[in-house]
């Protein structure tokens, strides 16, 4: 088994359920539109441990490898690798898919075409973290809008359409101008592989070729690829299509979008942007912080103002990514002048990356429930009291508040104690206000936790019913990681110790 | 590779059987016109597995026609006509399969069809003015009929509107050939003898004739201003009429640019480069912006259309290798892929609801009712928006980097098109078929309209693998176009850009 492309076949089979799905969904029978579906979605945790028991975490460059030329009139190879980052986020994949698709399973109309298209996202997210080439790598990320777009449109709320439309349209927005980046890219540099252009960039060949156009283009190359990457996260004040995307879209897609597809736009930054524009982004990095610092502060701020529980979470989901930025933007500001830091900042980014799919996709599961629960309520004063209706419920979803919290012993707590040692390190007034952020986090999420869960029982916390079967199990697997990773964040930093550590030596 | 010109021979031959075969039947003249289409197309595709690109232009037919002007009966192929005859094969039989359900003088309707496809397997197959000409005239004439006749909204206006623009578009095409041949001495009519007599007039005579025959050819390739004509005739227009205009004869009108036009003037065509250009750019943006505000289907996708080819004229107006190629290539895909979006609305659609008013539409749920139809639209839609996977991708990302090796402002202006053909084309999606969603359950179908046929089924997985085919494999075409454009004859245009 040593020699089969893992990679193609982490992508690809989640591909190949989704077409046997929507073949087969006639012959299905009720059970199988559910159970198949989840089967194919569990191969990428399947694959991906069979990949982690391979992997050498001390080796720095790319594993698993699989290149073939593809489209010679362009330069164009099917060019998979994986690394220290895109195994954490492939891991993350492999355990949020299932879930979400077990926490949207009951009474959900049109089972098999909703697994189908969850599968093709699946594999098309997969497709973005292991992809090495510019070409099949935009095939993956423009395609995982579409099955998005139908998930949100079809099964989600009163408002999705509008919500799905604006979702796409500014991804789409952000997108077309990383093409036209990349075409200028290629028209300077004759390639596509992300990892020969980041050698040429290294050099500085890139720049110069770039510079050959003269003018002002070779920065606009830089802002269109920065800008698709921006809208993507969101990068403060790209932000607007998040909240209501993630508000609309049914709890199962809430969770992967969360979980899962916001991490491409981070990854994005983190394999893409940075390795092939070290010098403009260090230029560039100065005022771009401020605006990572505005999504720290501002998206916490925003998540406090609302009175929708969905929304709040989906705001704290900018307000988390933003830290992400902030370490990078930080780290590629400051240069190589505080080694310890900018290794820490990495390794807090790295961590968030994976703590924040944790807990944000519990968080909007638990808000789904609470939906499910009250018939489509989720305001944060139609609920009173939960806990007494349903302790076991207000624990699991007390853990999940806590962890997004960061609370110490919780994995939060690590990812984001090392972005602020690393950023403090490199531009303490920026750590500073950040903070601010921090306290509006713990401010909003203790008003969450204390209106729905404490106090008499009201509204629709009376006589709330308790967690079932499924819905323990698909909460229980994120809460033992939230503990397992609060206590041993070594499990993960293992990974990609080495990586980062190399990542802050090259630095330009 | 001999056997090329006999598609041009065996379409007129159909056309006559058809005419024959509809006056005893009507499934008599179908089976003839596919067969028809499907021998042609055969053909270009067994001269295609045997194709040797790197040999440039190679003569087919080469025989003195009229002497005493040198035109000569002078039949030639290269890899971008190659292209654009296997287009030509694939729409002409996706379009039978797509007319199938015409009961109305079927033989005249198939005659004129067939008679159609043979004026553009000459035009693209062509090696002399002359003759190119008189095929681009046979082709014009049977659109009036096929729209008058058998076409809907506002037929007669459109159908009108349409050959007008079309007989002036010749008209200025014309003048300026025989200007050029008049006034420079030309010792005949093939390409290489009118670029060398346009070469002995003076350059602001160059100048003139390269605008009178760039003109008219960019008017039948729908370019900003000129491109009234194609939304109106593409709406009018029976499905098959409307996916033959928009997939092939808009491509004889960019064709005739890049194949004549162009080639003959390398100095004009340096000076006018930038106007040609804008316009093209005004086109995409423009059109883009009207089809998203269109309350019928069809002319959101009739302005779909003149938005991309706007992005051929681009290409072309970058004038290097990897644009033009890209431009040929989005000939291809757009002629696919517009094919496609006009089967699925006027056949699939207008033909079961009777309705193109998207606010009419919304109302009905058609993914329920018609859901192959929707799956197709969905997929032609993702196609039209450029996302990679089909066609459109690789053919807008080399024509993205080919203007911005000449000009990196077009190719920014270019990167808005592509961004708002995404805006009208989801809005298209999800305006009409997925108007209402809120209450659907898949298991319990209603099926009030009429069930998709087989032909139209067979004509959209045609047309459907053809974009994803191309999409992944974009090679096999851009293996055809390279190696035609490093000829000398294109040589002296292909000049911009740094590289």
């Amino acid at each position: 088994m040593s020699d089969w492309p893992l990679l193609s076949l982490l992508i690809f089979t989640p591909w190949v359920g989704a077409m046997l799905v929507f073949v087969l969904r006639r012959q299905l029978s009720t059970g199988l539109r559910l159970a198949l579906p989840l089967a194919f979605s569990l191969s990428t945790l399947a694959l991906g441990a069979a990949v982690l028991s391979r992997f050498d975490p001390s080796v720095t460059s790319m594993q698993f490898t699989e290149n073939y030329p593809w489209i010679n009139a362009l330069n164009v190879h099917y060019h998979l690798g994986l690394d220290g980052l895109s195994l954490i986020l492939v891991l993350l994949t492999g355990i949020i898919s299932p879930l979400a698709l077990i926490g949207t399973s009951r009474n959900l109309r049109c089972p098999a075409i909703h697994g189908s298209l969850f599968l093709f996202l699946q594999g098309s997210a997969l497709g973005v973290f292991l992809t090495l080439d510019f070409f099949p790598w935009f095939v993956f990320w423009e395609l995982s809008l579409v099955p998005a777009f139908f998930l949100i449109k079809l099964w989600g709320g009163p408002g999705a359409t509008r919500a799905a439309y604006q979702f796409v349209i500014y991804t789409i927005g952000g997108s077309a101008f990383l093409l036209l980046g990349f075409a200028a890219l290629y028209a300077a540099s004759g390639t596509f592989d992300f990892i020969e252009l980041a050698s040429l960039a290294r050099s500085g060949v890139l720049a110069t070729k770039l510079a050959a156009v003269g003018g002002f283009w070779p920065q606009a190359v830089f802002l269109g690829v920065l800008l698709g990457f921006a809208v993507k996260v969101p990068l403060f004040p790209f932000h607007a299509w998040l909240p209501p995307a993630y508000a609309e879209a049914p709890t199962g897609t809430s969770m992967f979008l969360t979980g899962v597809m916001s991490k491409m736009g981070v990854y994005g930054f983190l394999r893409i942007l940075w390795p092939l524009f070290p010098v403009p982004l260090h230029a560039a990095a100065g005022p771009l912080i401020w605006l990572a610092l505005g999504g720290v502060v501002l998206g916490a701020y925003a998540a406090m103002r609302q009175s929708d529980l969905k929304r709040m979470v989906a705001y704290s989901s900018v307000n988390h990514l933003s830290y992400c930025l902030l370490a990078l933007f930080a780290v590629a500001s400051a240069g190589p002048s505080n080694p310890a830091a900018t290794t820490a900042a990495l390794s807090g980014t790295l961590l968030q990356l994976f703590n924040h799919g944790l807990s944000a996709a519990a968080l909007f599961f638990c808000v789904g429930i609470m939906e499910n629960r009250s018939g489509g309520k989720r305001g944060l004063a139609d609920f009173g009291g939960v806990r007494t209706a349903a302790p076991i419920f207000a624990g699991f979803c007390g853990v999940a508040l806590f962890s997004s919290l960061g609370l110490p012993g919780l994995n939060g707590f690590v990812g984001e104690f090392l972005i602020f040692r690393g950023v403090f390190g490199l531009t303490p007034a920026i750590a500073a206000i950040a903070t601010l952020g921090l306290l509006v986090t713990a401010l909003f999420l203790l008003t969450f936790w204390q209106r729905v869960f404490h106090g008499p029982a009201a509204g629709a916390g009376l006589k709330f019913r308790d967690l079932d079967t499924r819905e323990v199990i698909t909460l229980l697997p994120l809460l033992l990681l939230m503990f397992a990773l609060g206590l041993v964040p070594q499990l993960l930093t293992g990974l990609f110790n080495p990586l980062v550590t190399a990542w802050a030596t090259t630095l330009p | 590779m001999n056997a090329l010109p006999c598609t041009i021979y065996v379409s007129f031959a159909g056309a006559l059987l058809a005419l024959a075969a509809g006056s005893r039947s009507a499934q008599a003249a179908r089976v003839v016109a596919l067969l028809t289409a499907l021998t042609s197309w055969g053909i270009v595709l067994a001269a295609a597995t045997g194709f040797v690109p790197a040999a440039g232009l190679q003569d087919l037919v080469n025989v003195a026609w009229i002497p005493e002007m040198g035109i000569r009966y002078h039949l030639a192929v290269d890899g971008i006509s190659l292209t654009l005859l296997v287009l030509t094969g694939l729409a002409a039989t996706a379009g039978v399969l797509f007319s199938w359900n015409i009961t109305e003088r079927t033989g005249e309707f198939f005659a004129l069809y067939l008679a159609l496809i043979g004026g553009v397997y000459g035009v693209f197959l062509s090696a002399d003015a002359f003759v190119l000409f008189v095929f681009y005239e046979i082709a014009i004439v049977p659109k009036y009929f096929l729209i008058a006749n058998w076409g809907s909204t506002n037929r007669e206006y459109g159908a009108m509107k349409l050959v007008l623009y079309s007989f002036a578009g010749s008209a200025l095409v014309l003048a300026g050939l025989l200007w050029a041949y008049a006034a420079g001495q030309g010792t005949g009519f093939g390409l290489p003898e009118l670029v060398a007599a346009t070469g002995r007039l003076s350059l602001p005579q160059q100048m003139g004739v390269f605008a009178l025959v760039f003109t008219g050819f960019a008017t039948l390739a729908g370019m900003f201003p000129l491109h009234t004509w194609a939304p109106t005739g593409h709406v009018a227009a029976p499905t098959a009429a409307s996916m033959l205009l928009a997939g092939v004869v808009m491509k004889l009108g960019a064709y005739g640019c890049l194949r004549v036009a162009l080639p003959l003037s390398p100095a004009a065509f340096a000076l006018f480069q930038p106007y040609i250009a804008w316009l093209a750019i005004i086109g995409i943006l423009y059109a883009g912006f009207v089809a998203l505000v269109q309350d019928d289907f069809k002319f959101v996708i009739g302005y779909s259309s003149v938005s991309h080819m706007g992005f051929v004229l681009l290409g072309l107006a970058a004038a290097n290798v990897t644009a033009v190629s890209g431009a040929v290539f989005q000939m291809f895909s757009h002629g696919v892929i517009a094919g496609l979006l006009f089967a699925v609305v006027g056949r699939m659609v207008y033909e079961r609801t009777h309705t193109r008013q998207l606010a009419d539409l919304r109302a009905m749920s058609l993914h329920r009712l018609i859901p192959f139809a929707a799956v197709v639209f969905v997929l032609a839609g993702l196609a039209s928006m450029g996302l990679p996977g089909f066609s459109g991708f690789p053919a807008e990302l080399t024509i993205l980097i080919g203007t911005w090796q000449t000009r990196p402002l077009w190719a920014l202006a270019a990167a808005g098109g592509v961004l708002i053909a995404a805006a009208f084309t989801l809005r298209a999606i999800q305006v009409s078929f997925f108007g209402r969603t809120g209450t659907d359950r898949c298991d319990t179908p209603i099926e009030p309209l009429p069930p998709i046929t087989w032909p139209e089924k067979a004509g959209a997985l045609l047309l459907l693998g053809a974009t994803i085919y191309l999409g992944l494999s974009p090679d096999t075409l851009f293996d055809w176009i390279r190696p035609a454009l490093q000829s000398p004859y294109f040589h002296a245009i292909l000049t911009g850009g740094l590289s």
